[in-house]
């Protein structure tokens, strides 16, 4: 039973369906119980937060990943699956113990910078790395970089994504290292940054620790930058 | 009734109805007065019984009339071509049904290359940077039998092409005139399950083609009603003038009941004016006198009007294809035929360009987008045609198809209707109450129905190289590994043991 509601977990994400709403890849699925209901069940028939988050969520999300990269799934199938793993993870959290979310992947506070206001790409970063079981604080455009440090201490984050897509607005990714520098939480809060017009030599110049050429790249930084030691 | 092909929903007009009335009326003049130049005696009495009227001459070594063909006759003619022809295939699926005045654009292949090229690859290290780069190296080989087999096996692969025209030419040792006809006919109709049609290069083998129709298609009423093999006739040598072995083969085949395609093909600046109206007025005239006589010699014959024109390089009277005027006198054409309501035969997709690559599909890219607004039934040439139809090359082959799947996806209906509308309303209400405002899940459901172009699937990954010829030659390699979808062992064994001629290196179950 614990493993078919398991596998019915998996399989919604891959239909990329949040609800009983929603439609699936596959004909004929709408009002069928979606991850969000999914997940409820699960609760309810007593499942350990941690299977369902390890072996239903993320698992599914890691199944769309490879579907990607052979080419069987594209961007909006990769969306799609990561807002079904979000609607699950909302009914996840009262569940969970504050400050952890089970997985122990991470909070991670996104924005893009000052009077920056492209918010595509930085949209995508955040979506996928919710659906890859971080904890997303999204801060939206045009955000000052003392708000970014304020929100990254609040949240008790261990990393800020940045972007911009901006030559005249990139410089204020480095303003938000220094801020963190300033306030004393360079060594517990970590940056990446990301956007068309940043490179790895441009996080070197501006002091932060790793650049992301796309969302798949965020997700392995973060990973990497977030892993306990 | 076919679904192959792609509707163009409000074909392009360029002309206007005085316009095309004005182009009727000069073509129909200029074939009573020059009138054509005949060299067919058969041809000259039938027109002259219609009432035309000729009188002889002498043309080099040959007899010849100038035949007056008033425009009656040629009214009558049209009179009874008939407005729809279906072109027969294998596969019954795949038959073409050709509406004069529907809207229906297929494309095909076509012509006779005398030369194959194909993309070797092979490594080279730069004296720039000392890297390795593997380089699409091309190969060029005459056109042989074997070549004919490959590229009708690749044009049952390649999605787009909904007919084929032989577009290799058969240069093999023990290949001669007395034998050709049978064996690329054969090579054509053991691979292709779509329709095929060809030229007769050989009178005395018109018989044997059709009797190999016959068996495939299971009788002499079959074929007529499924006719899997139809027939060009380039009877008209332009200027105006009527050539005597061909006319013999077009009364031939419309005595047989076949579809048959009357192509002319004028060069403007050269054997036709290169003005617009000049070109389209002749080439028109030439049509309508090759319709005539098919008419003449079997009333209600399915004849199809082909009209080739293209315009002159400047610098070497050679045909020219990707530019402007070519588009103009075909869609002029297109228009003329619907007016006639006789089904269009029309072109696109020659490149100048003797390597497949970027400037052969730019050329290519401009004719199939533009020709097809104007909806003609057929458009051929349109696969791997290089070097102003010298070459053919099944790289670009496979890219053209692709090509013409964008120039397919360009007539697609615009969807907007009163349900769509609610929908939309209802998606942008939902999606400006979601946290990110992404239009993503929505997109997906139209990806998914294969509603959304493909985009490209032969760029590649290089920052400092063109890839697209090695990727096109690895989808090249998987089509061309695909099982092949020959005549049964019956119908081959048959085949072979009533047409003489034929290579045994063409049977598959030897
Ligand atoms: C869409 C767009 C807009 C939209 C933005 C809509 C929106 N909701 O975001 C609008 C119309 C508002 C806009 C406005 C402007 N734009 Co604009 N815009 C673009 C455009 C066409 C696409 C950007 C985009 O969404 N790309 C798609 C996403 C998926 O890619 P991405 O953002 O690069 O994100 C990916 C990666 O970079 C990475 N990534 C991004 N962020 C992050 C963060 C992290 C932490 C990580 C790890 C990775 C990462 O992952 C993403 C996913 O793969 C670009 C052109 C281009 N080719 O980039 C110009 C462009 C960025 N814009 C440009 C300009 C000049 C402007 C304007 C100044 C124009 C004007 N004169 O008004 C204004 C500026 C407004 C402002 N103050 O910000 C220029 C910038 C030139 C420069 N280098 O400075 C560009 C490059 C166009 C150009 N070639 O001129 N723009």
């Amino acid at each position: 039973m614990s493993k078919n509601l398991i596998d019915q977990i998996v399989n919604n994400v891959l239909q990329g369906r949040r609800n009983n709403d929603d439609e699936g890849i596959e004909e004929g699925m709408t009002g069928d119980p979606g991850v969000a209901e999914l997940v409820q069940e699960a609760l309810d028939s007593g499942i350990d937060t941690n299977d369902i988050l390890l072996n239903g969520l993320s698992k599914g999300m890691e199944m769309v990943g490879e579907k990607y990269e052979t080419g069987e799934y594209f961007i909006p199938d990769m969306l799609t699956a990561a807002e079904a793993v979000e609607a699950g993870m909302k009914v996840m959290e009262p569940h969970l113990v504050k400050g952890e979310d089970g997985s122990g992947k991470g909070t991670v506070v996104m924005a893009t910078v000052e009077k920056d206001l492209h918010d595509i790409g930085k949209n995508l970063v955040s979506i996928m790395l919710k659906g890859a079981g971080f904890t997303v604080v999204d801060l939206g455009i045009d955000v000052p970089a003392a708000r970014i440090v304020e929100a990254a201490e609040e949240e008790g984050a261990g990393l800020v994504g940045l972007s911009a897509l901006l030559n005249t607005t990139m410089s204020n990714m480095g303003d938000v290292v220094k801020e963190l520098e300033t306030k004393g939480l360079r060594d517990k809060i970590k940056v990446l940054i990301g956007g068309a017009p940043t490179s790895e030599d441009f996080a070197r110049e501006i002091g932060a620790d790793s650049y992301g050429k796309d969302a798949f790249a965020a997700i392995k930084e973060a990973e990497k930058l977030l892993k306990k030691v | 009734m076919s679904e192959r092909g792609i509707v163009v929903h409000k074909p392009y007009a360029r002309l206007s109805r005085e316009q095309i009335e004005m182009i009727d009326k000069a073509s129909l003049d200029l074939l009573e007065n020059p009138g054509v130049l005949c060299y067919h005696e058969e041809s000259v009495s039938m027109l002259g019984k219609a009432g035309s009227t000729a009188k002889k001459t002498r043309e080099g070594e040959h007899d010849a009339w100038w035949v007056s063909i008033p425009a009656k006759v040629i009214k009558q003619a049209l009179e009874t071509a008939p407005s729809t022809v279906t072109l027969g295939a294998r596969n019954p699926e795949n038959q073409v049904v050709l509406e004069a005045e529907g809207n229906r654009v297929h494309f095909g292949s076509g012509s006779e290359t005398n030369y194959w090229l194909e993309v070797k690859p092979e490594v080279f290290t730069s004296k720039e940077d000392g890297h390795e780069r593997t380089i699409p190296v091309m190969k060029r080989s005459r056109g042989n039998l074997d070549y004919l087999c490959r590229s009708a096996h690749l044009a049952e692969q390649l999605e787009n092409l909904d007919f084929f025209i032989r577009n290799v030419n058969v240069q093999d040792a023990d290949i001669t005139t007395g034998n050709k006809d049978v064996n690329v006919f054969f090579a054509a109709l053991n691979n292709v399950t779509k329709p095929v049609i060809s030229g007769v290069a050989d009178f005395d083998q018109l018989e044997k083609v059709v009797n190999m129709a016959e068996i495939i298609a299971g009788g002499r009423e079959e074929l007529v009603k499924n006719p899997v093999v139809s027939f060009i006739t380039s009877v008209i040598k332009s200027p105006l003038q009527i050539v005597g072995e061909t006319a013999e083969k077009l009364i031939a085949i419309a005595k047989l009941g076949l579809p048959v395609v009357i192509s002319t093909s004028p060069q403007g600046g050269s054997t036709a004016p290169i003005d617009e109206l000049g070109m389209v007025a002749q080439v028109n005239a030439e049509a309508l006198a090759g319709i005539t006589i098919n008419q003449l010699a079997n009333p209600g014959a399915p004849v199809i009007y082909g009209a080739v024109p293209v315009r002159a390089r400047m610098d070497d009277l050679h045909d020219m294809y990707g530019v402007p005027e070519f588009c103009h006198y075909n869609m002029d054409c297109a228009q003329m035929a619907r007016y006639y309501k006789v089904p269009c035969y029309s072109t696109a997709g020659v490149a100048d360009a003797r390597v497949p690559g970027i400037q052969a599909t730019v050329e290519k890219m401009y004719t199939y987008t533009a020709v097809p607004f104007a909806a003609p039934g057929l458009v051929h040439y349109a696969f791997g045609l290089l070097d102003k139809t010298q070459t053919f090359s099944p790289e670009q082959a496979v890219l053209d198809n692709h090509k013409i799947g964008m120039a397919k996806f360009l007539h697609r209906e615009s969807g907007v209707n009163e349900e769509a509308v609610e929908r939309t309303k209802k998606t942008v209400e939902e999606v400006m109450h979601s946290p990110y405002r992404m239009y993503a899940r929505y997109a997906r459901g139209m990806l998914r129905r294969g509603e959304i172009f493909g985009g490209f699937p032969f760029e590649g990954e290089s920052e400092d190289q063109d890839q697209t010829l090695l990727k096109v030659n690895e989808r090249l390699k998987e089509l061309e590994a695909r099982d092949h979808q020959y005549l049964s062992e019956e119908v081959c064994k048959k085949i072979f043991d009533s047409t003489p001629g034929l290579v045994p290196r063409l049977n598959p179950y030897k």
